[in-house]
């Protein structure tokens, strides 16, 4: 009985193989874009179908297959993709962060290098210089970014902040802390946190970094250039650790349902990145009078800072139909696609020549931001560290959080332990 | 019909059976033995990135660099906790509510499938209720049991849950026991069936007291069955892996080593310290599972 059960399972197993690697075989055709994707709903999902018909347009005789698995920030769908290329089984063309996330991609030798298309297409002189800057790792750059999100954004709901007795936008770090001790005095959270799987909270403490040390010295932070154990570290933690004493009690919510404490009246602040206003809007809520933002405080940089963030798609070494993918590429380049995408998907087009009267308000004022500020990548998304880094980046807050921000020194230690494991992976 | 059939076809050949279960022995060979020997071997080389094909054997380095990671003694920590709570905590509840099934009352087939049916529920589906249910708020803000705590006037029983610091591998094992305990009845009930009605009467007639007859006549005779239910507990314990990413997915304060091993499989690609990992995992619940075969198969002899 129990052998034959066991048979059983291995012929489903072995079933279930054959059906998964069928697809792929068949593929060898050329005729057919596989494209892998964490986008599976809202306006993300939207913004991909804006762009999909960009290609289907383009390239009527090819079958866009959407190979996508959801999961918030991409964590399952990263799983299926390394298993995936080290199979030697990759998509056409798969959804990675630009920037650092791709390392381990590009030093496996598993990416394409992209400087034809990006002279081929134009997109040197569209896409902004600094940024360039950033794609290109020994002179290659290895994918095409689609969009442009805002990782340093404070949002507060009008409403709550008369109600707290706050006029305007905290301009440092301290005066956003002085806000949340008038918050916690009228009864209400200072911040929101959203604390399940760490990753938005690392995000805040990206942002608390930025903000307390500089751009400058910021980016040194990734290159090796600003010690870990130097005083601007130790002071950005200590203003974590007082930031997240004002937050909710509720450590297990995910960022949707804290920023509905701040749309709800509930807590005074959230850092989250542009990202929220698409979500909000899509319940029905209106910026400026259900919600409103400035950029996340900075007590050091005299000129704006911009975080950002990309998605971006790339070319896998040994794609069965690597045509198909160049072509989606182009689109995912392409005014004509940016300009499809970006509106749906809440954030900004990396192109200098998109259109701004298909944007809300909030993404115009991004878009001219985006031309002028100072530039600086996000950690937890991708830009600064490769895979290993970021997870270990969020752990380490993670537990600092956990602890309830009190073992200081122990998140010193963890944050240069994940900076060697950035340089060893 | 079916069987007058196969009787007439029966091979005779000795081989004829070993034919027989040929495809299962290749197939665990293949799939079982084979892939752990796969994972020994990554376990044991120097493949700890992404891009390097260095498949050269390290020793034992990957194993003892696991000792230094606090990452690694802080997953094994959480784990032993949860085991102790969840083996401890199944056990007493699914023992109770076979005691409460276990004499035939009114309305058994209906209380079994209640108890039963946690296990029937998707894990994700699961984790993201329990995290409404476990989260952290208090007082008016709260949600889930503190918001019933605070209803019920028992202010003092509201805690943090899976995300205090010290006590989350505990509240952890709330959901793990609630949905396996119906599980642990069931078998425990079967054992109670088992046992003749013949021996309750003679201890009657002998005039033991109903809590002598449990004590000295059935629950020696559910020995077997408190094995087996340990057994089975105590493998699904080291291996969980779905039912905490569903409740607080890769989160520092509830991880394990199942989930601490996709990590560094999948997020940090090192594949040999991965393995290591796995390696870890295997040998703990081989050394719960091993006794047992060896246990069981001594019994069967002895029949």
């Amino acid at each position: 009985m129990l052998k034959k059960s066991k048979l059983a399972i291995v012929l489903a197993a072995v079933g279930a193989l054959v059906a998964t690697t069928v697809p792929a075989s068949h593929a060898a055709t050329n005729k057919q874009l596989e494209i892998f994707t964490w986008w599976a709903s809202g306006g993300e999902a939207a913004g991909l179908a804006g762009m999909t018909s960009e290609f289907t347009k383009q390239n009527p005789d090819t079958p866009f297959i959407n190979a996508s698995v959801a999961g918030a920030a991409g964590v399952n769908a990263k799983g299926v993709l390394v298993s995936r290329m080290a199979a030697g089984n990759p998509p056409d063309t798969f959804q990675a962060h630009a920037g650092a996330e791709l390392s381990s991609y590009v030093k496996a030798g598993q990416v394409e290098d992209l400087t034809f298309l990006y002279k081929q297409e134009g997109w040197d002189k569209v896409f902004p210089a600094g940024l360039i800057k950033t794609l290109t790792t020994n002179g290659k750059i290895y994918s095409v970014p689609v969009n442009i999100h805002r990782a340093n954004v404070l949002w507060w709901n009008p409403a709550t902040a008369k109600k707290v007795g706050v006029k305007a936008a905290p301009k440092t770090i301290e005066a956003m802390i002085a806000d949340m001790a008038k918050a916690k005095k009228a009864g209400i959270d200072g911040i929101a946190l959203a604390g399940n799987g760490d990753w938005a909270i690392a995000h805040l403490f990206d942002v608390v970094l930025l903000g307390t040390m500089g751009a400058a010295k910021y980016d040194g932070l990734w290159k090796g250039k600003t010690a870990w154990t130097s005083p601007e570290v130790s002071k950005a933690v200590d203003n974590l650790g007082k930031i997240l004493s004002y937050g909710n009690a509720s450590k297990s919510l995910d960022w949707p349902d804290a920023g509905k404490l701040v749309t709800g009246g509930k807590a005074l602040y959230f850092i989250m990145g542009d990202w929220a206003s698409s979500q909000w809007q899509s319940d029905g809520l209106k910026l400026g009078t259900d919600y409103t933002w400035a950029p996340a405080p900075n007590s050091v940089d005299k000129s704006p800072v911009y975080m950002w963030l990309s998605d971006s798609f790339t070319l896998p070494k040994g794609a069965v139909n690597r045509d198909a993918g160049i072509a989606w590429l182009k689109v995912c380049g392409s005014l004509a696609g940016q300009d499809a995408f970006n509106p749906k998907k809440g954030s900004i087009a990396v192109r200098k020549d998109s259109n701004p009267a298909l944007y809300d308000s909030y993404l115009q004022a991004a878009m001219k931001e985006w031309k002028v500020d100072t530039l600086v990548g996000s950690t937890v998304h991708g830009v600064n560290y490769g895979n290993a880094g970021m997870a270990a980046y969020d752990s380490a807050v993670g537990k600092f959080y956990t602890g309830g921000g009190k073992d200081k020194a122990g998140l010193v230690k963890a944050l240069v332990a994940a900076y060697k494991a950035n340089a060893a992976a | 019909m079916a069987l007058t059939l196969s009787r007439k076809k029966r091979i005779s050949s000795p081989w004829g059976g070993f034919f027989f279960v040929l495809p299962s022995i290749i197939a665990v060979a293949v799939f079982v033995y084979g892939m752990i020997g796969w994972t020994l071997k990554f376990s044991l080389s120097n493949r700890t990135n992404a891009w390097s094909k260095d498949n050269s054997f390290a020793g034992l380095k990957n194993f003892t660099g696991l000792l230094e990671d606090p990452e690694f003694t802080h997953a094994f920590g959480n784990l032993m906790k949860f085991t102790v709570v969840f083996m401890f905590g199944t056990l007493l509840s699914g023992l109770i509510m076979s005691l409460l099934l276990e004499k035939g009352i009114r309305g058994e087939g209906f209380f079994r499938s209640i108890y039963l049916y946690p296990m029937a529920i998707s894990f994700i589906a699961m984790g993201t209720s329990w995290r409404w249910l476990m989260d952290s708020a208090r007082d008016d803000k709260g949600t889930g049991l503190n918001h019933l705590f605070h209803m019920a006037h028992l202010n003092f029983l509201q805690n943090d849950w899976y995300s205090s610091e010290k006590a989350s591998m505990y509240a952890m094992a709330l959901p793990a026991i609630w949905q396996m305990s119906g599980y642990v009845m069931a078998l425990f009930l079967a054992g109670f069936r088992g046992i003749p009605d013949d021996l309750r009467e003679a201890a009657r007639v002998d005039g033991a007291t109903e809590f002598k007859i449990y004590r000295h006549i059935l629950f020696p005779q559910l020995k077997p069955t408190f094995l087996t239910v340990l057994i089975i507990l105590g493998h699904i314990s080291m291996k969980v892996f779905d039912l905490i990413y569903g409740i607080a997915t890769k989160s520092y304060v509830t991880k394990v080593l199942a989930i601490y091993m996709w990590q560094v499989i999948f997020d940090f690609q090192n594949y040999a310290k991965g393995s290591a990992i796995a390696m870890v995992i295997l040998v703990i619940i081989a050394v719960v599972v091993i006794p047992y075969l060896i246990y069981v198969n001594k019994t069967e002899e002895m029949k």
